[in-house]
């Protein structure tokens, strides 16, 4: 078959790439396999036109798609030890570190930012998945520890959208310390009751899920994202069974009570803007975009009687 | 009947040696006692060098030992008057975590530790130790519990990970531990944590965000087991013990890291060689960590506890 790969198969493989994106003009669906004019998936902001397939979006176009007038202010994070374990593994992590770094042009899985939906500000973290798979390790950790800061000091709801693989294994426990750190940066956002919105993308798992992420106001997730605490190949070869048709997908947490809603991507902006609306309402200072309860005719009322 | 792990194989003759001849000093004969003398410096010295330089693999070994003490055991030597409390109040009973009231001390004091079993039997019973989302979710009952009455809370960490199965995940397995942790850091009464066997990463830290984090001198903590790293990043188990290294998943290493405050010692050849001494260890360390602590606020001890995570990594490190 040597001669035949070597001659052949090049030469229907060019073929095939010429006709099936011919000047990156085109997309491919991962699910469908349909494709899709890239002037529309952009448009649709990266959701099949198809079959309704969510598609992993860098931080960038969500934070232009989410903030007003695509417009918003990144954070700079606090910088954290690199490599802390001086971890090898077949490889140095330091190195597989700088080549995320140089390949994304970010420091690491998470940015920050803030200014306003629909004209109410908020402060939005978002994993990038494609830094190391979203891992969370010290800079992660940092960094939600910051948003958390930043809210609080605006007095702003907080919303973080995970797309994460879990615990960043190469630093070791200090990376299982983020989930009680971020946890406690959460926990200090509800003492001040301020709104946290957890969005979960595809896929959120491991210690990411267990720890700040399950722990939100309001839960919401995009359709069709993998959500859970254990892998599923973990699961099969620890109960030797098949896991069922949509198991640890938004839906079925949705139908299990872990999620309030699965929402598309296309409404995810003003979902996000109406809840923190409905949250921030009773906040003195607040409410410039809903009435104030004192202006609420019949709130006056009651306090007449 | 003593369970030797492999690299106990020379401890392992002497001490059948040494038995054998127990057994025949019945009658008369100096010569073996002399001998026996002997021999039992030889064993103490082979135990010293074994267990004076563990490698992290073999302290994962020792730290899942079928016979170091388990959190039941604890129990039984260190608590008074204790009464087992059951149930999540929502779905079911998880005897993986299991925990109660008792006496500590001459204090009364919440306890609750991950349970692994001694025999097979209690293996499956207590699900070798890997809890459900009702475990923690107990857990969550009982710290909260310990806050309403002003109960100091003393946790014992033992697990290799929580329960990776399809109902812990249709139950919510990861709101559990997230907010197993979150009441960690909520509740305003002392929280002394012990790791005394296997810290299983998030199934472990569920339960061990504490004022003081201990940890037994052979145990391990670790984000991930050196078999799961290695057959991640190695594409392969076999590469457990060098996972197991680079991972810095030993009380000396965590200590280095200010992850925990304090490594107790264990009698020498490891905990399961004397379980009484260990435990009398753990139950000082305890009382010590308790005094310490004796008489804060409640607001001082949350800020404290928060304060002390958050500080984690950001100093010391190179």
């Amino acid at each position: 078959m040597s001669w035949l790969t070597d001659l052949a198969l090049p030469k229907i493989r060019d073929l095939v790439r010429k006709t099936e994106t011919p000047d990156n003009l085109w997309d491919k669906c991962p699910s469908c396999e349909q494709m899709i004019f890239h002037r529309d998936l952009e448009a649709a902001m990266y959701v099949c036109t198809h079959c309704g397939f969510h598609m992993r979006i860098s931080p960038k176009m969500r934070f232009k798609a989410l903030f007003d007038e695509g417009e918003y202010t990144t954070i700079e994070l606090p910088r954290v030890a690199a490599d802390p374990l001086r971890f090898r593994d077949r490889k140095r992590y330091s190195e597989r570190l700088k080549e995320a770094q140089a390949k994304s042009g970010e420091k690491d899985a998470m940015i920050v930012a803030h200014g306003t939906i629909e004209g109410q500000g908020a402060v939005v973290a978002i994993f990038n998945f494609e830094f190391m798979g979203g891992s969370m390790g010290m800079a992660v950790g940092e960094a939600i520890v910051a948003a958390a800061q930043l809210a609080r000091l605006q007095e702003r709801p907080l919303i973080i959208f995970s797309a994460s693989g879990g615990a960043r294994m190469q630093e070791g426990i200090l990376s299982l310390m983020q989930m009680a750190r971020t946890t406690a940066a959460i926990t200090e956002l509800r003492e001040a009751r301020l709104p946290f919105l957890s969005v979960l993308t595809n896929p959120t798992t491991g210690g990411v899920t267990a720890s700040f992420a399950m722990l939100g106001d309001v839960q919401i997730a995009e359709p069709g994202a993998m959500i859970g605490f254990a892998g599923a190949r973990v699961i099969e070869e620890t109960i030797r069974e098949k896991l069922p048709e949509g198991f640890q997908r938004a839906e079925y947490l949705l139908d299990h009570g872990m999620l309030d809603m699965v929402v598309a991507r296309s409404d995810l902006r003003h979902r996000i803007a109406l809840v923190m609306r409905h949250l921030m309402d009773a906040r003195p200072g607040e409410g410039d975009t809903l009435p104030q309860p004192a202006n609420d005719p019949q709130a006056s009322a009651k306090q007449a009687r | 009947m003593q369970h030797y792990l492999d690299f106990e194989r020379p401890i392992a003759e002497l001490e059948s040696k040494i038995k054998e001849l127990r057994q025949l000093s019945d009658g008369d004969g100096v010569n073996i006692v002399e001998e026996i003398t002997r021999l039992q410096a030889k064993l103490d010295r082979l135990l010293q060098q074994t267990y004076g330089k563990l490698t992290p693999w073999q302290k994962t070994q020792v730290a899942r030992h079928a016979q170091r003490p388990h959190t039941s055991h604890y129990i039984a030597s260190l608590i008074e008057d204790f009464v087992p409390l059951a149930g999540d109040r929502l779905y079911g009973e998880d005897q993986a975590i299991i925990g109660g009231l008792g006496r500590f001390r001459g204090r009364s004091v919440v306890v609750i530790g991950h349970e692994k079993g001694a025999d097979t039997e209690e293996r499956v019973r207590h699900n070798f130790g890997m809890a459900r989302p009702e475990g923690y979710r107990k857990a969550v009952r009982l710290m909260e519990m310990a806050d309403r009455f002003g109960l100091p809370v003393i946790t014992l960490v033992d697990t290799s990970g929580a329960y990776p199965g399809i109902g812990a995940e249709e139950r919510g397995q990861a709101e559990a531990i997230a907010r197993s942790i979150e009441t960690c850091l909520t509740i305003g009464v002392p929280v002394i944590c012990v790791v005394i066997g296997e810290g299983g990463s998030g199934g472990a830290i569920a339960i061990a965000v504490g004022d003081r984090v201990l940890m037994l001198e052979h145990a391990v903590y670790s984000v991930i087991s050196p078999e799961g790293c290695a057959s991640i990043l190695w594409r392969s188990g076999d590469q457990a013990p060098e996972a197991a290294e680079a991972l810095k998943l030993t009380a000396g290493d965590l200590a280095q890291l200010r992850v925990i405050d304090e490594v107790i010692v264990e009698p020498m050849g490891g905990a399961h060689r004397d379980p009484a001494e260990t435990m009398r260890r753990v139950g000082d360390a305890v009382a010590r960590g308790l005094q310490a602590l004796a008489g804060t606020a409640p607001a001082a001890l949350r800020t404290a506890r928060r304060e002390k995570f958050m500080e984690m990594g950001r100093k010391g490190l190179g």
